[in-house]
């Protein structure tokens, strides 16, 4: 056990010397860690929100939201499938009471006997969801045509799920472009499960803010307005098929009939901006040559007729068209403030979401709050150890000043390898790392007390050191590796701080195991070699 | 001179006070069951889901005037208490229909916009829905269950069956008194407190292998001993350790509680409780346990020895 040849020596030396290097960054000023040599790494320790402050926002894609866009297309997928259907006499298919409800589409043909051709006609229509080179996918639809003649078309789970993960990565897409024009450093915009977002945004001040940016949805589309439509049609709800009646955003008691068609949308946008003109804020907008020339194109075809921006639902305002807009250029001019006017032009570069999304969680910590903490934990974590290595010297005396100096190298080693692996620090990390402190030295004292039994039974110093750490060994390895296995379980099912607890104590229990049972036993080995003492008290 | 906690030698019949021992374990259990069913946990915002945001104002708040404001809003229960400094209040509001907390939060800073316009500063703010905070209790129980289960199977590996079953016992003990002990004071019991509990688990488990290690080593030494005998003696072998060790982590937990902020202190407060009571679980409760169990001897007698006899 005591038997260190040089390049064990040069092993564990190497090892603390390199630790020694990733924690550096760590403890020098900013200034000059700028001015560090290429080669050396620059890394410090990754801070989590809580210690750094910013947000972290848990959004959800509206489900529902995202069906009921799903259905709306597949029905008129099948639609247009049964108006091309042919007989073989080149006739059209007649069926009737065709109606969505949930996931499924039904319908029901006049002729059942023309059930064959249309169950081809829908074997065709069918596209299979997650193909690949080496499968063939699931059909995205399923349906059932009974003796009478009643089809049912159901969406298949796979395709409502191969959907749903398209949105949340649509959505991803739209945040991120958000978040990028907010001008916040290092966000972090990652998928979690099958229809979550997280969002992390380090040192963000303003929580609001950022909340208004993930849940609207921006989509923004003008339509004509259907005149046809009275006030009193409008009131009960008594409107023309193809149109649709809408409030205004800053009057909701104030309703309007729409065309429901769109004329154009906003994902033909070029650019938005927003600008201040006859003392109030409007944004500006311009389409892109496409959008331009459809805008141009509707505007000349309805000179004198009012048409309406609708944003998210809401009818933002209703102006007449005087003349044809030809340079794909528009204002909207709502009741806007200077940040909502600034917000909206931001959304719209950004493009609209394609789902709604909610808000499940939010955290948000101050930036002071985290330094204090960062403060307090430094403070508690220094008096701690002073305490530990004051404690150990009492007991042990010269074998306590060896396990402190293990102890050190604990901590330079946790420090090194949490910025090595660029592991998130957060504030019950800290706890964690001021646990290490006391529990590290557990090692030691196990192996310190086994030495002193041998000593009791009468073994030389060399002897009774070596048959310290080897008695002891097993003890320590189980030991620790039940503490291990609680970590991993905490990184598996734990969330956010608790992860990065579970980190922090993992990384620890190695490093205090090697710390303790390499560092102290070399130091030991080394020491027994060169002063060969007759007896030792430990 | 050294300190010593403990005498050189020490031989402290641990085992005659088992049935003592065993009694007290079991009322504990059952009075922390029963208080925690009767009262139960002030659970935190992961848990109970809602909104919590804790502010800072220039003088010291007043309390009351800020609860009754908020409740004003009828958003349901408010709490409102001091946290850590007069200055510093802690503001929860109950759990609110999924997708709504963002209205809730708006609604209270508008309130205290009103009470103390630019004098005031948000620490920080959380919301949890109901979906959420249903995934994370059942993520918590899932952990914690995991982890008992792991930790019983590695040590049936490594020792024998008894002593697995015996420290699991220890552990049920040691997460049992832990949540009478939040049920009793009211801290706040979230999610740190679940990483808290499996620290704890861990530690205890630490202490309670170190023990048995001696036990197994002891039993493959000494063949004339009873089982109580080794387990007496195998306890004050390691006695030394264990208060060293729990000496130096209390050392390190109470730096931590005094000095480590108020957002932590009821982490703190767990693990040194879980410190306390892991260390008399291991020898009062999966020590006895162990001892009941009937361990086999014949399983620690090394195979040269075996075949050796007639």
């Amino acid at each position: 056990m005591l038997d260190f040849p040089r390049w064990k020596i040069a092993l564990v030396t190497g090892i603390c010397l390199l630790g020694l290097v990733f924690a550096l960054p760590n403890v020098i000023p900013g200034a000059m860690r700028a001015n560090l040599p290429g080669w050396l790494p620059q890394n410090t320790i990754n801070l989590g929100l809580d210690l750094q402050g910013g947000s972290y926002f848990l959004l959800e894609v509206d489900a529902a939201d995202v069906l009921a866009e799903q259905i709306e297309g597949f029905s008129d997928s099948l639609l247009s499938a049964m108006r091309d259907a042919r007989t073989s006499k080149g006739r059209r298919v007649g069926y009737a009471g065709f109606r969505t409800s949930g996931q499924t589409v039904s319908f029901t043909l006049r002729d059942p006997t023309k059930r064959d051709l249309v169950r081809k006609v829908l074997n065709a229509a069918i596209t299979p969801v997650g193909a690949g080179p080496l499968s063939p996918g699931t059909p995205d639809f399923t349906f059932d045509i009974s003796e009478d003649g009643k089809v049912t078309a159901t969406l298949t789970e796979d395709s409502i799920a191969a959907r749903k993960s398209q949105v949340v990565g649509q959505s991803i897409e739209v945040i991120r472009r958000r978040v990028d024009e907010l001008g916040t450093r290092e966000p972090s915009i990652q998928g979690q499960g099958d229809s979550r977002i997280v969002v992390q945004l380090p040192g963000l001040q303003d929580p609001d803010e950022a909340r208004a940016i993930f849940t609207q949805t921006a989509r923004l589309t003008f339509h004509l307005v259907d005149g046809s439509a009275s006030p009193e049609d409008i009131a009960r709800g008594r409107i023309p098929p193809g149109s649709e009646v809408l409030p205004f955003e800053d009057e909701p008691s104030r309703k309007i009939a729409i065309r429901r068609r769109a004329m154009i949308t906003g994902d033909q946008l070029n650019s938005a901006s927003a600008s201040f003109s006859e003392n109030r804020w409007i944004v500006n907008i311009s389409f892109n040559s496409a959008g331009g020339r459809v805008f141009a194109d509707v505007t000349r075809k309805n000179v004198g007729r009012p048409f309406a921006i609708v944003l998210d639902g809401k009818v933002i305002s209703a102006p007449n068209i005087n003349e044809p807009i030809l340079g794909g250029a528009a204002q909207i001019s709502g009741s806007f403030t200077a940040e909502s006017a600034a917000r909206l032009a931001l959304l719209l570069r950004a493009g609209a979401l394609p789902a709604d999304l909610v808000v499940k969680e939010e955290r948000t910590v101050g930036p002071d709050m985290g330094a204090e903490s960062v403060a307090a934990g430094k403070i508690a974590g220094i008096i701690g150890l002073v305490g530990v290595v004051v404690f150990m010297v009492l007991v042990y005396g010269r074998f306590g000043i060896i396990a402190d100096f293990a102890l050190l190298a604990n901590i330079v080693l946790l420090m090194a390898a949490m910025s090595g692996l660029q592991a998130t620090l957060t504030l019950p990390g800290i706890a964690g790392i001021v646990l290490t402190v006391g529990m590290a030295v557990d090692a030691n004292v196990l192996v310190f007390e086994r030495i002193r039994e041998e000593i009791r039974i009468g073994r030389k110093p060399v002897q009774a050191v070596d048959a310290g750490y080897r008695n002891a060994m097993s003890t320590i390895f189980d030991a620790n590796f039940t503490t291990l296995i609680a970590a991993l379980l905490m990184f598996q099912f734990g969330s956010g701080p608790v992860k990065g607890f579970a980190v922090t104590l993992a990384i620890g229990i190695l490093t205090s195991v090697f710390s303790a049972i390499m560092v102290t036993r070399m130091i030991l080995a080394l020491w027994l070699r060169r002063a060969r003492p007759q007896a030792i008290t430990v | 001179m050294r300190l010593r906690l403990v005498p050189e030698k020490t031989s402290v019949p641990f085992m005659r006070g088992r049935s003592v021992a065993v009694v007290l374990s079991v009322l504990l259990i059952i009075g922390s069951a029963a208080y925690t069913y009767v009262h139960g946990l002030n659970f935190g915002i992961d848990f109970r889901g809602g909104v919590t945001i804790e502010i800072e104002t220039q003088q010291p708040a007043d309390v009351e005037a800020i609860r009754s404001a908020i409740s004003s809003l009828g958003l349901g229960d408010v709490a409102a208490q001091e946290f850590g400094n007069p200055n510093d209040v802690l503001i929860r509001v109950e759990q609110q229909a999924e997708g709504t907390q963002d209205a809730a939060i708006a609604a209270v800073v508008e309130t205290l916009n009103a009470l103390y316009g630019n004098s005031y500063t948000i620490r920080r703010t959380e919301a949890v829905g109901p979906v959420v905070s249903g995934e994370l209790v059942e993520k918590g129980i899932t952990a914690v269950l995991l982890a008992v289960g792991a930790i019983m199977i590695y040590i049936w590996f490594r020792f024998e069956w008894q002593f697995g079953l015996g420290a699991v016992v220890s552990l049920v003990h040691d997460i049992a008194l832990t949540i009478g002990f939040f049920s009793f004071t009211g801290l706040e019991f979230n999610l740190s407190i679940v990483a808290a509990i499996l620290t704890i688990i861990g530690y205890s488990l630490n202490d309670t292998v170190v023990v048995f290690d001696r036990i197994r080593e002891n039993l493959r030494k000494y063949r004339k001993p009873t089982m109580l005998e080794i387990i007496d003696q195998s306890l004050n072998e390691t006695l030394a350790r264990t208060l060293m060790t729990s000496v130096t982590t209390l050392l390190a937990l109470l730096a931590l509680l005094f000095l480590g902020g108020e957002v932590i202190r009821g982490f703190t407060a767990a693990m040194i409780w879980g410190v306390v009571i892991g260390t008399y679980s291991s020898i009062f409760v999966a020590s006895p346990v162990l001892n009941a169990l009937n361990v086999s001897r014949e399983a620690f007698i090394p195979d040269e020895v075996k075949s050796k006899a007639p």
